[in-house]
């Protein structure tokens, strides 16, 4: 039994906290956010060039890592606590994730090498208009064309990263009316993006017309079917959940250094019980939703219900992120209101993440599925 | 990262099971599921037999240290709690005195005193009470009134404890009582073995909201004890009660888990059972309340792996607060399944349902041993560093 992280794995935070502090910490995702690009690129190169972590879950044999979620897990948590603006989540967790369940050894080949090396980045589109997160919601259409080739078409939403990123993971819908995945560089002819404006400007999303893209029939990644992506989903849930653990503890940590300088009636905030108990509720939050979130890292990769288990750590990190910072919100008074202040910058994180891959209710309906409660609408498994 | 017991720890488990499983499939086949929380006035006399079976099959003090315990690891204590929990083994009436007392005794009691009291604890033919709160004196326990002097070669004790779990039941208490009256608040405290059995002592059984007793408000009048009876000096006895506490290292609270575990299955099963599932909202609590037993889980895996060679880790200050909010909502939700029939008891004149006890009962696990705003206050002054209010 050993519930901790290795040397190594602990030296691997140190260096990505050293990495965001040398950069400026949340200032630095200050400015990325007001970018078009919204990436904090300085950050990114420092991340990938210097310490290799965009390949960081790949296998060595595709030029990574070899690593897994455990140190997923630790980088992310420090992206989170400082708000960084890079596209760790969306491509080192998401679309590598994506890659790896659904795509075939050769397709590993060609596709995670520049990934690995933080030349290329690629995301996930998989929402549509409506955001419904179950699969039986794709529309985009994918058709069969001339000289083994397929046509895509549709419109996609909630693009984490999809403005910026050099590979697109689209699902489409085969004629068959089974879910597949297909590799799309994103300068293909007919594909067109754009930012979509966000209350969180610390993570673009954008919205991807694809308008009769072709591409190779190979470009579908594996056999097809929603399991792979559904798998990667869940791997990219407990990534953005321990990020979610890293921003509550950071606003835990900024309203306790708030309570204990900021004096009224002639003594601290933090001498007042109704502040302290406000701080002992996120205290719990934040140890709660940590534990939770080192677990299911380490239960992705070596239990089954994966899905499961990511369904319940998503749910209640987003929640506790949330609650912890709105309250550091309301422990800071009005200077935790202002647009200066940090608070709002973690609690639009916060309220974003509540709906980023899934909405909290959709896994509470999936944890509420697994005990055999429903109906809530089955979720298709093609 | 390795959340998976050794084999050697699993060998244990297995021995662990066997042997309950014999037990509880043999003479002590009627016990299953009786005593605990909320239940403790059942099968008083075969739970005692039940106690001295465990103590002669040596498991009773399995974590204290030798000779007079087994010296088991943390993780060995946590898989005998979770087997003795999975085996729906019968509610402990010796908890008081192998948890609490027992560990005590060993750090900071004498070789006479380790000697006179841990080896009938281990027996499981001993049992103990804990005399702390007051009527004067509950969360604010330096406020204890409760006096004891020393007459002629022995400690005399006046006063009155109240909501002490098992007093009726119990052979000994562990008594924190005033020694020196020139003293104030946390100074002048001795933590005092004190016989029940005796002409001094009176233990009234409390009825509480489930309408049955589990405490009582404890009388001493003229009580008397040895004066080798203390555990630490005179005047020691906050230092020795808080060790008390603190002795309370979690290994139970995974077995504890196994035991909400069955209380959320039997709250699915009514679910099913009256198909309450077409109610979404109460689909997502369910799916809420099992999310929350499972994050409990991690969070004692975690705080318990961190503890397990030295002091528990200020991230585990949580944990009495988490679980009892959680069992709490938990008794909530249940009642909320049933509907209308939440209200129809099991029989006159209060026989409740499973349910219905952990309804009920849950409301005290946020007041015993630090309520939940004590809890909060402890984890601000020494998780968070805040400073003292007032
Ligand atoms: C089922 C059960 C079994 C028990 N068994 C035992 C036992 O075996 N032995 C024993 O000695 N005791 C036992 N107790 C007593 C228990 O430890 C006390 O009830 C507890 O310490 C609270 O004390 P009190 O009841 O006097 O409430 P009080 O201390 O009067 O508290 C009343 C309310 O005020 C709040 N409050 C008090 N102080 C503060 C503060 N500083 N800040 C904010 N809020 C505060 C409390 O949280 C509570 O909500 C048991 C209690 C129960 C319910």
């Amino acid at each position: 039994m050993r519930f901790a992280f290795s040397e190594e794995q602990e030296e691997i935070r140190r260096q990505v906290r050293r990495a965001i502090a040398d950069g400026g910490g949340v200032l630095a995702a200050r400015r990325a956010m007001l970018e078009d690009a919204a990436t904090d690129l300085e950050l990114w190169r420092r991340l990938t060039r210097d310490l290799g972590l965009a390949g960081l879950a790949i296998p060595e044999a595709h030029g990574g890592a070899g690593l897994g979620w455990v140190e997923i897990v630790a980088v992310i948590e420090e992206l989170g606590a400082s708000l960084a603006c890079v596209p760790f989540l969306s491509s080192a967790c998401l679309a590598t994730a994506a890659i790896l369940e659904a795509g075939t050894p050769a397709q590993h080949d060609a596709l995670l090498p520049p990934m690995a090396r933080g030349e290329a980045t690629a995301t996930l589109a998989w929402l549509e208009a409506g955001g419904d997160a179950s699969p039986a919601a794709i529309e985009t259409a994918a058709r069969v064309a001339q000289g083994d080739h397929v046509i895509l078409s549709g419109t996609k939403r909630h693009v984490v990263d999809g403005h910026t990123a050099d590979l697109l993971l689209v699902t489409a819908r085969t004629p068959d009316g089974a879910v597949a995945l297909y590799a799309v560089p994103a300068a293909a002819a007919g594909v067109e993006r754009r930012r979509l404006p966000t209350m969180d400007a610390t993570r673009a999303q954008a919205e991807i017309v694809l308008s009769d893209v072709h591409v190779p029939a190979s470009s579908r990644l594996g056999g097809g079917g929603w399991p792979p992506i559904g798998r990667a989903l869940a791997k990219a849930r407990i990534a953005l959940a321990a990020e979610q653990v890293g921003g509550a503890q950071a606003c835990l940590d900024l309203g306790v250094g708030y309570a204990k300088v900021r004096e009224q009636f002639g003594r601290p905030i933090g001498s007042f019980q109704a502040i302290q108990h406000t701080l002992a509720d996120m205290f719990v939050l934040v140890e709660t939703a940590r534990s939770s979130a080192y677990h299911a890292a380490w239960d992705g990769e070596h239990e089954p219900d994966l899905e499961i288990t990511a369904a319940a750590t998503a749910a209640y990190c987003a929640a506790a992120f949330y609650r912890c910072a709105a309250d550091t919100i309301q422990v800071h008074g009005g200077i935790g209101f202002t647009w200066e202040h940090d608070a709002h910058l973690y609690f639009k994180r916060a309220r974003a993440g509540r709906t980023l891959l899934g909405s909290m209710t959709d896994h509470r309906d999936t944890v509420a599925r697994s005990l055999g409660l429903g109906p809530l609408g089955t979720q298709e498994s093609r | 990262m390795d959340l998976r017991f050794s084999d050697d720890d699993e060998r244990f488990r297995a021995e662990v099971r066997a042997w309950l499983e014999a037990r509880l499939d043999g003479d002590f086949r009627d016990l299953r599921g009786l005593g605990g929380p909320g239940r403790e006035h059942e099968a008083i006399e075969p739970r005692m037999a039940w106690e001295r079976e465990l103590g002669a099959a040596g498991w009773i003090g399995l974590g204290w240290p030798a000779p007079s315990g087994r010296g088991a690891s943390l993780w060995r204590q946590v898989i005998f709690h979770e087997e003795y929990a999975q085996a729906r083994a019968p509610g402990r009436f010796g908890h008081i005195g192998e948890y609490l007392l027992g560990p005590t005794i060993a750090a900071l009691g004498t070789p006479e005193q380790k000697g006179l009291f841990l080896p009938p604890i281990a027996r499981g033919e001993q049992m103990w009470c804990q005399g702390y709160s007051e009527p004067g004196a509950g969360s604010d326990l330096a406020g204890v009134t409760t006096r004891a002097d020393l007459a002629s070669g022995a400690w005399e004790i006046h006063g009155q404890k109240i909501w002490t779990s098992h007093a009726h039941l119990a052979d000994w208490c562990f008594v924190l009582a005033r020694t020196d009256p020139t003293e104030r608040r946390h100074a002048g405290l001795s933590y005092l073995l004190v016989p029940m059995r005796q002409r001094g002592v009176t233990a009234r059984p409390i009825k509480n909201l489930t309408g049955t007793a589990e405490f009582c408000e404890v009388f001493f009048d003229g009580a008397r004890t040895a004066a080798e009876n203390i555990v630490g000096a005179p005047g020691e006895g906050w230092k020795v009660a808080m060790a008390t506490l603190a002795f309370e290292r979690g290994a139970s609270t995974l077995g504890q888990q196994i035991g909400f575990a069955g209380e959320l299955a039997a709250i699915i099963a009514a679910v099913r059972e009256r198909s309450a599932d077409r109610d979404p909202e109460i689909c997502r609590r369910v799916a809420d309340a099992w999310i929350g037993l499972r994050v409990m889980r991690s969070y004692a895996l975690r705080v318990l792996a961190h503890g397990e060679q030295g002091e528990l880790p200020l991230a585990g200050l949580g944990a009495k607060l988490y679980w009892s909010t959680w069992h709490r909502r938990l008794g909530e939700l249940a009642m909320d399944v049933l509907g209308p029939e939440a209200e129809i008891i099991a029989g006159a004149p209060y026989g409740l349902t499973p349910l219905q006890e952990t309804f009920l009962f849950s409301r005290a696990d946020t007041i015993y041993a630090g309520s939940s705003e004590i809890q909060k206050n402890i984890i601000a002054r020494r998780a968070l560093g805040l400073p003292r209010s007032s």
